[in-house]
């Protein structure tokens, strides 16, 4: 019962982890249906800055934080005016390419900064260790890591249902040319999305360096994690990626615990059913040409 | 009346010039049967080449003529060079009997994937492809007591061609019976997608509404092109497994498939040469920058990649279509 419980809990938090990470992700593809495999490089981004900066800076957990987000948003701007820019309407084969190939350069470019070893990460001493919880011993840093999730998750509906540019967002997401004709000017809309996502992220990834791990061939291995969250839940749709992202965090850590024999075997299966069940996502809507 | 056979000979005679063959092509396959005498020594090398050429040409068929992109084709390529190499370890040591026995179980499982592939869009299409790849990869590192998991499948024992010509050290005998086998199953593509079905696929991937207005059956013909594609990737897995003698778990991993989609996009797609042509280079080039740093050549890819498809989205032999379109037409304009 404690296992359960406690399996529950961490694939609660991986989840939450995904989640962040993806859902920038899912917007900017059910806005501009640009396959961008390179999501997974902004997260890297995020948690090789943080490193960094908490090492060779000696700036603190906590205000590198907000640092992280900041940089990975600008950043993440400069390659949408230089490279996704002239390919939104392109070949689905043009943007794959494209962004392999941003991953490749990542990878090949931090293997050499930073060598191909994992990071190691100081979480603050007020994080570490376990809080006793009804006798389940409830690591304090996942429990940071939900709070946090729950912050931004309601942050993002607040801003989405409740502000202009949420509605902006909305009407582009639903119909990209009546939006237009109603002046709202998609393509600011987008690169406007496509930062915050990317910084969003970056902090996913920050965040995340004590549970996924940090390596070169970070965008690569999780790659598949993050396109499966947002495929299953629906581009373009917040509740459907959370979701799935909390679906698929219980249904690995529960199938990594209980049968580690399949090793990734699980979410794989779990990926092609999910498809053939629901290929337009959990809860997706059929995008209105 | 006769008008209209005039007319009809007109079509005719264009789709006639186009099944011709040019002399380019000619000298491509002398050219390979040249690389026999002339580089004696690196014909290992040479088939390795070859052998990724036939592998792309299988997926020029899916992406280049029908437009399904998959990041997943290894999968049939690691079922090909398992099921060679298992039939080989268990006692069945005849070349041709692995071809066959890896084409139809690359085919078995072509068939039953191209039914997942009718479903949901591009993106959905990619991930079930992808899925498929890296379950396939998880199998064999785990069913260790079949494949040998991530130490590759060892006491692969070919036996000789024919009964007469035994695979040597240095490769002859493999180049030639590798040639031999892509040039076979080249010509075979190649009368295809010059025939009327070949035609009907360009058609879907140029535009699948009116494809069905025009009343071909697009489903159907997805199902077999997925399916001979993946026959041939199968084939192309079990040379790779023939003349090496050893399966290693890479024949199924993401980069395989991930480099192939390069290959083809570096060459040319929907050219029949672009795949052979990309693999020459980007072997070649990937045998040079590897040895001196394996970073250095994944710098070098990304960037490539990035700059071809901003700026050079044919590949190479386009640019050299496009490159020769503009010299014919200055010379149409010289000479009026």
């Amino acid at each position: 019962m404690h296992s359960l419980l406690g399996v529950l809990f961490d694939g609660l938090a991986y989840g939450a982890l995904l989640f962040v990470i993806s859902v920038g992700l899912s917007i900017t593809l059910g806005l501009m249906g640009f396959n961008n495999l390179a999501h997974g490089v902004f997260a890297m981004a995020g948690g090789y800055l943080l490193v960094t900066l908490m090492s060779k800076a000696g700036i603190g957990f906590l205000p590198a934080l907000p640092i992280v987000f900041c940089a990975v948003a600008a950043g993440s701007l400069v390659l949408e005016r230089t490279l996704y820019r002239s390919l939104y309407k392109s070949t689905p084969l043009n943007q794959v390419l494209l962004s392999v190939g941003i991953i490749f350069v990542a990878t090949a470019g931090t293997n050499y900064l930073w060598g191909p070893g994992q990071q190691p990460v100081v979480i603050p001493e007020w994080l570490s260790g376990q809080y006793d919880f009804l006798g389940l011993d409830l690591s304090r840093y996942r429990l940071f890591l939900m709070a946090i999730v729950a912050l931004i998750t309601l942050a993002l509906v607040f801003g989405l249902e409740r502000t202009r540019f949420g509605a902006k967002i909305r009407a582009s997401v639903d119909n990209q040319r009546t939006a237009e004709s109603m002046g709202i000017r998609v393509d600011r809309v987008f690169q406007l999305t496509f930062a915050l996502g990317s910084g969003l992220a970056g902090l996913g990834g920050a965040l995340g360096v004590d549970v996924l791990g940090l390596d070169p061939n970070f965008a690569v291995k999780y790659l598949v994690y993050f396109l499966l969250v947002v495929v299953v839940g629906g581009p373009g749709s917040v509740f459907g990626t959370l979701l799935a992202a909390l679906l698929l965090g219980v249904a690995d850590i529960a199938g990594k615990y209980y049968v580690p024999q399949f090793g990734a075997f699980i979410i794989y299966v779990a990926m092609i059913i999910l498809l053939l069940l629901f290929p337009h996502g959990l809860l997706g809507r059929r995008k209105s040409k | 009346m006769s008008d209209n056979l005039a007319k009809a000979s007109r079509h005719l005679s264009f789709l006639k010039a186009r099944e011709r063959w040019k002399p380019a092509e000619m000298a491509f396959w002398l050219l390979l049967i040249g690389v026999y005498f002339v580089f004696p020594s690196s014909l290992v090398f040479a088939s390795q080449i070859l052998i990724t050429g036939l592998f792309a040409l299988s997926l020029d068929m899916i992406l280049g003529y029908a437009g399904i992109v998959t990041l997943g084709h290894a999968a049939f390529f690691g079922i090909g060079a398992y099921t060679a190499g298992l039939m080989a370890a268990n006692g069945l040591h005849d070349p041709f009997l692995g071809l066959l026995g890896a084409g139809i179980a690359a085919g078995i499982a072509g068939y039953f994937c191209s039914f997942l592939l009718s479903r949901g869009g591009d993106l959905t299409r990619l991930m079930i492809t992808l899925g498929i790849g890296l379950l396939l990869y998880e199998i064999a590192n785990s069913a260790t007591k079949y494949t040998g998991g991530v130490d590759g499948l060892q006491g692969v024992e070919i036996g000789k061609l024919f009964g007469l010509f035994s695979f040597d050290l240095y490769g002859k005998t493999a180049y030639i019976y590798v040639l031999c086998i892509a040039f076979l199953l080249f010509l075979f593509t190649r009368s295809m997608m010059h025939s009327p079905y070949g035609l009907a696929l360009r058609s879907i991937r140029e535009n699948q509404t009116r494809a069905l207005a025009i009343g071909i059956p697009i489903s159907a013909c997805l199902t077999n092109i997925y399916t001979i594609a993946a026959v041939m990737a199968g084939i192309a897995g079990a040379l790779l497994t023939q003349t090496t003698q050893f399966v290693g778990i890479d024949v199924l991993s993401f980069q395989r498939s991930a480099d192939l989609l390069i290959i083809l996009i570096i060459g040319g797609t929907a050219t029949m040469y672009g795949g052979f042509i990309g693999a020459a280079v980007f072997m070649f080039v990937q045998d040079r920058l590897s040895n001196l740093n394996p970073q250095y050549w994944q710098f070098f890819l990304g960037i490539l990649l990035i700059v071809m498809t901003l700026y050079l989205r044919s590949g190479i032999l386009g640019g050299f279509s496009r490159l020769a379109h503009a010299i014919g037409n200055r010379r149409n304009k010289e000479q009026p």
